[in-house]
C-alpha cells in the first residue's frame, strides 16, 4: 500500500473512532436525562431532578471532548481527503453542511442554558432545553449517519461532466433507506451506552453502599432503557441492516461472515479465525443453515461466497471485518442476556440484593463502547476498498498533495492530544461519580483554606453543584 | 446563484470573526489587563456562556463553504494543510482551556488552563489574520487546481510563497491587535469598575496602532495585488467601504473618550465587517488567486458545486439561519448585562 494512503486513513480511522468515543454518550445520555426530568417534574420530585442534574454534569464534561474532537473531523473531509471532497461535496455537503445550520447551532445554544441556567430558568423551561439539547445531538447524529449512509449507499446524484457526483434530489439524499436503518440502529447503540453507563454507576453506588437512593433510580432507569434498546439492536434494526447489506454489497456480507465459497444453505460461524491465504476458516463452530435463513428467510437458499466476486473488490482487510462484526453481535447477544436477567429480577424485586447482577452491571460498562466501535469498523472497512461504494476507490481519495509525512506529523500530532483528552476525562468523570449526585455533599469537599473565598464557586459554597463558572 | 453564495458564506465568515473574535481577544488581554482571580472570572463569565455558540459560526461557515464550493473547500483546506492542523490544535486547547478550568478548585490547575487559553487565543488571532493574508495574496496553485504550502520559504511575496511572509504575518498582526481592541471593548462593556477602566484603557492605546497599520495594511495590499482595486473602479460604491472602516475606526475613538463601551464595540464590529468585506469585494469574483499564473485563480464559477444542489441549499438554509439567529437571540438577552459575582447573576 502507497504510504501517504495507508497515513490517511489511519489518520481518519483514528480521529473518528476516538470521537465517537463521546458523542454516543452525548446521544445516549441526552433521551435519559429528558426521562429523569420529566419524572423529576411529573412527579414533583426533586431526587430526580438532582439525578438529572447530576448526570448533566457528566454529559457537560463528555460533551466538551466531543465538541473539541468533533471539529477536527469536518476539517479532515479537506485537509486529507480532498479528491473525495472535489468529487463528492456537491452531494454530502448538503448533509455536512445542514448537520451545522440545525443541529450544531440548536446544542451549542440550549446547552449552556441546560448546564447553567437551572437557577434562572422555570422548570418547565430548564425541561424544554434538555429536551432541546436532546434534540441537537440526534439530528447532529442523523446528518453525519446520512453523509455515511450516502457513501455507502449512493443516491439521488448525476455525475457531472468534470467527473464530479451532484445532487439529482434532495429528498432521495435524506430518505436514503440506508440512512434510516443505520441511523435507528445507530442511535439504538448510542442509548445502550448511555444505559449500561447509568446502570453501572448506579450499581457502584448499591455495592459502595453510599447513595443508595441514586444508585436505585440508576440501575431502575438503566435496566428499563437497555433492555428495551438491546432487543431492538438487533431486531429489527441489527436485522434490517445485515439485509440491506445481503442486497446492496453481497461481497461485503461474504467477508463479514468469512464466507468463501457460493453455497445454498450456507452456515453461520459462531466462533472461527478466517484463514485467507487457504480461504477457509479454522477452528469453526457452526449452524447449518443459519446464515441462508437469516439472509433471505429460507433454509437452504444460495448465499454468494468471496469466490463470487474478482478478488480486487474484497474488503482489503477481511480478518479485522469478520472479527469485528462477530464483536459486535457477540457482546450484542450479551447485553441481551444480561439485560433480561436484569430486568426479570427487578421485576421480582430482587435486583438490587443481588450482588452478582449487580457486579455484572458494573463491569459490563466499557462493552457498549466495544460493540460501537467494532459496529462502525464492520461497517467502514466492509466498504473497502470502495470509498463511495462503486463510485470512487479509497485509493483515489486522499489528499494528493499532502505527503505521508504531513500526515505522520499531524497524526502523532493528534495521537498526543488525545492521549491528554482522555486522561483529563477519565479524571474529571471519575471525581464526579465519587462525589455523587448528593448535592448536600459538596461543599464539604471543596478544598477550604487552598483558595480564597472568592476564587471558590458562589454557588458552590452556597451548597449548589455548579462548580464551573461562567 | 455563485454570487449569492459567495455573499452568504462572506457574511458568515464576517459574524463569525465579529462574534468569535471578542472572546478571543478578551482571552488575549486575559492574563495581562487582570489583577486578581477574581478579575479573570469576570471574564470567563463574560464569554462562558456565549464561546461555544460563537465558535459554531466557523463550524457552520466551513460546512457552507464545503456545500457550495466543493473544489475551494478540498483545494485550500489540503494545501494549508499544516497551519490548519495547528489551528485545530489550538482550538481544542481553547476549548479545553475554558471548559475545564474550574472543574477543580486547585490554584495550579487553575492557572495552567489559564495560560492555556490566553496564550491559544493569541495565537489564533494570529494565524487567522495570515490566513486571511494567505487568501489575498495568492498560493501557488497547479494546474490540477491544488497545491501545498510550507510554513515558509524566504518570506518573500513571489511564486515560492510560504504561509508566512511579510505580507501574511503582517495580516496576522493586523488581526491580533484589532480583536484585541475589539475583546477589550466586549470586556468593558460586561465588566465594571477597575477592569472595565483597565479594559477601555488598553482599547485606547491600541486604537492608534490600529489605525497605522490599517493605512499600512491597505498600502501593502494594493502593492502586491493591485488588482484588487479592479472592482472598486467599476463600481465606484465599493469606496463606500473605506469610509465605512475609518468611520468606524472614528466611532470607536468617540465612544472610548466618552465611555461609552457599547458604541465603541459596535463600532469596533463594524470596523471589522468592513474590512472584511472590502477583502471579499476586491477578490471578487476570485476566491483563491493563483501567484503562479492568473488563468490558474480560483473564482465562484470553476469552485461551485451544480445548481440544483445550489438552489435546494437556498431554501433549508434560509430556515437554518432565521433559527440561528432566533437562539442568538434568546442566548444574548438570557445573559445580557455586566457580569456580577455575587449569586447567579452573570
Ligand atoms: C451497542 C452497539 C451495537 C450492538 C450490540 C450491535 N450493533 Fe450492529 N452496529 C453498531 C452497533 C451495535 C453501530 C456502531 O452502531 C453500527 C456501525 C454503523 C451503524 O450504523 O451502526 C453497526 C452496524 C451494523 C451492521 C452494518 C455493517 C455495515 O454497514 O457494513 C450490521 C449488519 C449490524 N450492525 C448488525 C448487528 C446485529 C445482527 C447485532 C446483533 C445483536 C448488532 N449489530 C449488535
Ligand atoms: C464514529 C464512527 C466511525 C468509525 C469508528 C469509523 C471508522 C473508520 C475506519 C476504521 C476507517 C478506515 C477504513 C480503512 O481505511 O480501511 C474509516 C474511514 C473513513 N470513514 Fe469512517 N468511521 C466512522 C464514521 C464515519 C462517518 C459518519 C463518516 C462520514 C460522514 C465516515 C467517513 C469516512 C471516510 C471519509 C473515511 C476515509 C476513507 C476510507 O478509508 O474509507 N466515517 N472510518
Ligand atoms: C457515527 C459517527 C458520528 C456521530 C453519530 C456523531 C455525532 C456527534 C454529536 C452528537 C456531536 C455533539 C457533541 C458531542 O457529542 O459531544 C458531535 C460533535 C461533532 N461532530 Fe460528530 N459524530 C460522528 C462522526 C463525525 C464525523 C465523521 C464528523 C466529520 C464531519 C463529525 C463532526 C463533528 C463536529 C464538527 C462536532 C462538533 C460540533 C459542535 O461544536 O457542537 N462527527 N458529533
Amino acid at each position: 500500500m502507497d504510504s501517504a494512503l495507508l497515513i490517511h486513513r489511519l489518520h481518519f480511522a483514528f480521529t473518528v473512532t476516538f470521537h465517537y468515543l463521546f458523542p454516543q454518550l452525548t446521544m445516549g445520555l441526552a433521551p435519559l436525562i429528558v426521562v429523569l426530568k420529566t419524572l423529576g417534574l411529573r412527579r414533583n420530585d426533586e431526587r430526580y431532578n438532582q439525578a438529572a442534574s447530576f448526570w448533566g454534569r457528566i454529559f457537560g464534561i463528555n460533551f466538551v471532548i466531543g465538541v473539541v474532537t468533533g471539529i477536527p473531523m469536518e476539517f479532515q473531509f479537506g485537509t486529507n481527503w480532498s479528491h473525495f471532497s472535489r468529487f463528492a461535496g456537491g452531494v454530502i455537503g448538503q448533509t455536512l453542511a445542514m448537520e451545522g445550520m440545525f443541529a450544531f447551532f440548536l446544542e451549542s445554544a440550549f446547552l449552556g442554558l441546560f448546564l447553567y441556567g437551572e437557577k434562572r430558568l422555570s422548570p418547565r423551561a430548564h425541561w424544554f432545553s434538555a429536551v432541546a439539547v436532546f434534540l441537537g445531538s440526534w439530528l447532529s447524529g442523523f446528518f453525519i449517519v446520512a453523509t455515511d449512509a450516502w457513501m455507502q449507499h449512493p443516491v439521488g446524484y448525476i455525475k457531472a461532466a468534470d467527473g464530479s457526483v451532484q445532487l439529482s434530489s434532495f429528498w432521495a439524499l435524506v430518505l436514503n433507506p440506508w440512512a434510516w436503518w443505520q441511523y435507528a440502529h445507530n442511535m439504538s447503540g448510542a442509548v445502550i451506552t448511555g444505559a449500561f453507563v447509568m446502570a453501572s454507576v448506579g450499581a457502584f453506588y448499591l455495592l459502595w453502599g453510599k447513595f443508595l437512593e441514586f444508585g436505585r433510580i440508576f440501575v431502575r432507569t438503566g435496566v428499563a432503557a437497555g433492555l428495551i434498546f438491546s432487543v431492538l439492536q438487533l431486531f429489527p434494526t441489527g436485522d434490517g441492516q445485515g439485509r440491506l447489506i445481503a442486497q446492496h454489497q453481497p461481497v461485503t456480507l461474504a467477508a463479514m461472515e468469512a464466507l468463501f465459497a457460493t453455497q445454498p444453505g450456507a452456515p453461520l460461524v459462531l466462533i472461527g479465525q478466517p484463514n485467507v491465504d487457504d480461504k477457509k476458516i479454522d477452528n469453526p463452530l457452526i449452524i447449518p443453515n443459519a446464515l441462508s435463513f437469516l439472509t433471505y428467510r429460507a433454509w437452504k437458499a444460495e448465499v454468494k461466497g468471496l469466490n463470487a466476486f474478482p478478488e480486487d473488490e474484497w474488503p482489503t482487510s477481511i480478518a479485522l471485518l469478520y472479527y469485528s462484526y462477530h464483536i459486535m453481535v457477540g457482546l450484542g447477544t450479551l447485553f441481551i442476556a444480561i439485560m433480561v436477567v436484569a430486568a426479570f429480577l427487578l421485576w421480582r424485586g430482587k435486583l438490587f440484593e443481588s450482588r452478582w447482577i449487580l457486579w455484572a452491571l458494573l463491569l459490563a460498562l466499557p462493552f457498549p463502547y466495544i460493540a460501537n466501535t467494532a459496529g462502525w469498523i464492520t461497517a467502514e472497512i466492509g466498504r473497502q476498498p470502495w470509498l463511495v461504494y462503486l463510485l470512487m476507490r479509497t485509493a483515489d481519495g486522499y489528499s494528493k498533495t499532502v505527503s505521508a509525512g504531513n500526515g505522520m506529523f499531524t497524526l502523532l500530532g493528534f495521537m498526543g492530544m488525545y492521549t491528554v483528552l482522555a486522561i483529563l476525562f477519565l479524571f474529571l468523570v471519575r471525581r464526579e461519580i465519587e462525589h455523587g449526585p448528593d448535592e448536600g455533599q459538596a461543599t464539604e469537599r471543596l478544598p477550604k483554606g487552598s483558595l480564597t473565598r472568592a476564587e471558590l464557586e458562589p454557588a458552590a459554597l452556597a451548597g449548589a453543584s455548579h462548580r464551573r463558572e461562567d | 446563484m455563485e454570487t449569492v453564495w459567495f455573499m452568504i458564506v462572506a457574511v458568515m465568515v464576517a459574524a463569525y470573526v465579529v462574534l468569535d473574535g471578542f472572546d478571543l481577544g478578551a482571552g488575549v488581554i486575559y492574563l495581562a489587563a487582570t489583577k486578581t482571580a477574581d478579575e479573570r472570572r469576570r471574564i470567563m463569565r463574560a464569554i462562558g456562556p456565549v464561546w461555544d455558540g460563537n465558535e459554531v459560526w466557523l463550524l457552520a461557515a466551513g460546512g457552507t463553504l464545503y456545500f457550495a464550493f466543493p473544489l475551494l473547500y478540498a483545494s485550500s483546506f489540503s494545501g494549508f494543510y499544516l497551519p490548519l492542523m495547528m489551528v485545530l490544535w489550538l482550538l481544542m486547547l481553547r476549548g479545553i482551556g475554558i471548559e475545564l478550568r474550574t472543574h477543580m478548585h486547585n490554584p495550579v490547575w487553575v492557572g495552567f488552563f489559564d495560560v492555556i487559553f490566553s496564550v491559544s487565543s493569541v495565537l489564533l488571532c494570529i494565524f487567522f489574520g495570515a490566513a486571511l493574508g494567505n487568501v489575498v495574496r495568492g498560493v501557488p496553485l497547479r494546474p490540477d487546481q491544488y497545491f501545498f504550502e510550507p510554513l515558509w520559504t524566504n518570506f518573500r511575496v513571489g511564486t515560492e510563497n510560504g504561509i508566512l511572509d511579510w505580507y501574511t504575518v503582517l495580516t496576522g498582526v493586523i488581526a491580533l491587535v484589532t480583536l484585541t481592541t475589539h475583546g477589550s471593548l466586549y470586556v468593558a462593556v460586561k465588566t465594571e469598575d477597575d477592569l472595565n477602566a483597565r479594559a477601555r484603557k488598553v482599547a485606547q492605546w491600541l486604537w492608534p496602532v490600529q489605525l497605522l497599520l490599517t493605512v499600512a495594511g491597505l498600502i501593502a495590499t494594493v502593492a502586491i495585488r493591485p488588482g484588487v482595486l479592479d472592482n472598486y473602479k467599476h463600481h465606484a460604491v465599493g469606496f463606500a467601504i473605506p469610509v465605512l472602516v475609518f468611520g468606524a475606526l472614528a466611532v470607536m475613538m468617540h465612544g472610548m473618550i466618552k465611555r461609552a463601551d457599547k458604541i465603541a464595540f459596535v463600532a469596533s464590529g463594524v470596523y471589522i465587517v468592513g474590512m472584511l468585506v472590502g477583502a471579499a469585494f476586491g477578490l471578487y469574483p476570485i476566491v483563491l488567486p493563483a501567484s503562479t499564473d492568473p488563468a490558474l485563480n480560483l473564482t465562484i464559477y470553476n469552485t461551485a458545486a451544480g445548481s440544483h444542489g445550489l438552489s435546494v441549499g437556498l431554501a433549508w438554509w434560509s430556515l437554518g439561519m432565521v433559527l440561528a439567529l432566533g437562539y442568538f437571540f434568546v442566548l444574548f438577552r438570557m445573559f445580557r448585562g455586566k457580569v456580577r459575582l455575587e449569586g447567579q447573576g452573570y
